[in-house]
């Protein structure tokens, strides 16, 4: 009923359905980003000190917030039962330390994942990449089936790959209906739906006009979540893009009232940095979006980082990598 | 026509660049009198912690240059000492208020030290290193390896050769350094860190920190990703606690000590690694 009520609002918004003229009107329509305003605007954002009990908040926080990925090549069922065992227990000297928020990983290992978590799955979620992760470079039905396995082998969340080539070449109606596939593709049995988050790899995109567009094609075709990247191109997530598609979601939250949530991921490796995405968070689209339902980190080795510092912050003495896990 | 004077205010050494203390600070370098010479940085704890982490990102490729490797860039080292020889004596006798024969004596100390440490590099794992004799069809071999990142707390009452003697042998065996130099007596510690930039040695490998030695070591001797803590010049500092605190993470210390030089102070930060391998089988 609710994804009958979203896709009325945005046909109503486009002004007829989705086609490459009537997406391209609209979002060409959008204004320009001042790209001086908003680096400017990400670097003021970027020198909030956060110390002492806020910089505690913070780092917990932070780790409710990460989806702990690992996507290489050389991915096993035994390091993605690790990954999962981090997920479950991200400091073994510390039961405090809160759990991350899900484990990313590719569809194929989403049954091990699932298998691993156990009681835990629920608590933290199963994402899985899809739609022939990274480059997208899969003919639909393709695209479609790997999403619909990730879902079938129990995936809550789904991270598709935008088709930067369809979107680049000005096929919006292209990138929109697949999104809108996609999101179908992760209806499961039951009738309710894997969460979709919808990759930009903003990396690709050349400019700022084309993430601010990307970003509502995003929401407008379904997504409930836009990201920023896979992680596989340079540069991956950075402040001043993160805080473009921060824009968009208050934009679109404040004309329809619905919330869609935003990922960056990728580059993000220090808690220095990640407590700059939390200030641009609160301050862009509002504390209530410092939520794992609204936002997320791409991560891997961000954790390690996190809980080196939430250790010196409990102990008082500076902690080392001897302290982490090495993954 | 008079000129103007051009007061120097000197920063920290830190995975070879040259930052200011992070905090800001600066204190004031006098002379043996009282009279103004220049302006240091006083090092806050995170301007060690940022050391830490610099040292620690060298021990690899340090500790994994060979054993000549390392020692003829300790070498090139005492060379580029040599040139500087009268910049150091300058700054002696400024700063101590010693004689110029005093001052050169100490320079010619230190650099002579540098060279006696830098031909140990490729010679000390002969000596304290051996082939242990055992029971069956095997080679047993114990070789003295590094430790890591070692923190050092320099001599306080001695410019140049005080901090020559704690610096140079933790490097000889592959260790990285985070020194604190002599609060009182920076000037060679700065010049050494400018000596150090312009040498053959790694970024990182080295780190210089100026300031109040007080306020700096507790953080090093509790710092979980140190592995060895010289408290060398440590004598007036509350030292036993400092002990307690390297005993938490399992550091090896060195207590407080008129530094002379020796074997000793080489292998004082070296793990001994003993393996077994088979004979032939033939």
């Amino acid at each position: 009923m609710t994804e009958i009520v979203h896709a009325d609002r945005a046909l109503a918004l486009i002004g007829g359905e989705p086609n490459d003229a009537n997406l391209r009107r609209y979002l060409h329509g959008i204004p320009g980003v001042d790209a001086v305003g908003l680096q400017q605007r990400a670097a003021g954002l970027g020198t909030r000190s956060i110390k002492t009990t806020s910089k505690a908040w913070a780092l917990d926080r932070i780790i409710g917030l990460i989806d702990l990925t690992t996507l290489e090549g050389a991915d096993t069922p035994g390091k993605v039962r690790s990954l999962v065992a981090k997920a479950v227990t991200p400091d073994p000297g510390d039961l405090t330390c809160p759990r991350v928020a899900a484990v990313c990983v590719y569809g194929d290992m989403v049954p091990h994942a699932v298998q691993a978590l156990g009681a835990a799955h629920g608590e933290i979620a199963v994402a899985a990449v899809a739609t022939a992760f990274p480059s997208g470079r899969a003919s639909r039905s393709i695209k479609l089936e790997d999403t619909a396995d990730a879902v079938a082998a129990g995936a809550d969340e789904i991270d598709m790959v935008i088709d930067r080539g369809a979107f680049l070449a000005g096929r919006y109606g292209q990138v929109f209906d697949e999104i809108a596939a996609v999101k179908e593709a992760c209806r499961r049995a039951d009738g309710t739906y894997a969460h979709l988050k919808v990759i930009l790899e903003t990396g690709e995109l050349n400019t700022y006009d084309n993430v601010r567009r990307a970003s509502w094609l995003g929401i407008l075709a379904g997504g409930d979540f836009i990201k920023t990247s896979t992680g596989k191109v340079s540069p991956a997530a950075t402040l001043p893009v993160t805080l473009l598609m921060l824009e968009v979601v208050r934009d679109w939250y404040r004309l329809t009232g619905h919330q869609v949530g935003v990922k960056p991921a990728g580059g993000i490796r220090t808690s220095k940095d990640a407590i700059k995405y939390l200030v641009t968070v609160a301050e862009t689209a509002g504390e209530e979006w410092l939520t794992p339902h609204l936002f997320r980190f791409g991560a891997s080795s961000l954790l390690n980082d996190v809980l080196l510092q939430r250790q010196k912050v409990a102990t008082g003495h500076y902690s080392g990598p001897d302290y982490v896990t090495i993954d | 026509m008079s000129r103007l004077a051009v007061p120097k205010t000197y920063k920290l050494y830190i995975g070879g660049a040259f930052p200011r203390s992070e905090s800001g600070r600066t204190y004031e370098i006098t002379s043996a009198k009282g009279a103004f010479l220049a302006n240091a940085a006083k090092a806050s704890r995170k301007d060690a912690r940022d050391a830490v982490v610099a040292a620690r990102a060298a021990v690899s490729g340090w500790s994994g240059a060979t054993a000549y490797n390392r020692g003829q860039v300790l070498y090139r080292i005492a060379e580029l000492l040599e040139g500087r020889r009268e910049q150091f004596v300058a700054e002696i006798v400024d700063v101590e208020g010693a004689s110029a024969a005093k001052a050169t004596a100490q320079v010619d100390a230190a650099i002579d030290r540098w060279v006696w440490y830098a031909g140990w590099a490729d010679k000390y794992a002969q000596v304290v290193g051996n082939a242990n004799p055992v029971a069956g069809p095997y080679f047993n071999i114990s070789v003295p390896e590094p430790s890591g990142v070692v923190a050092i707390v320099a001599p306080q009452d001695s410019s140049l050769l005080g901090l020559v003697s704690v610096v140079a042998p933790a490097l000889v065996a592959g260790n990285t350094v985070v020194v604190v130099a002599s609060q009182r007596l920076p000037l060679s510690a700065i010049s050494l860190s400018e000596v150090l930039a312009t040498s053959d040695v790694p970024k990182g490998v080295v780190n210089v920190l100026t300031g109040s030695p007080a306020e700096i070591t507790p953080w090093l001797a509790s710092h979980a990703d140190v592995n060895g803590l010289d408290l060398a010049g440590a004598g007036d500092l509350d030292w036993v606690d400092l002990q307690i605190a390297a005993a938490d993470t399992l550091k090896r210390v060195l207590a407080p000590e008129e530094v002379g030089q020796s074997l000793g102070r080489i292998t004082a930060f070296t793990e001994t690694k003993t393996v077994w391998h088979t004979k032939g089988l033939i």
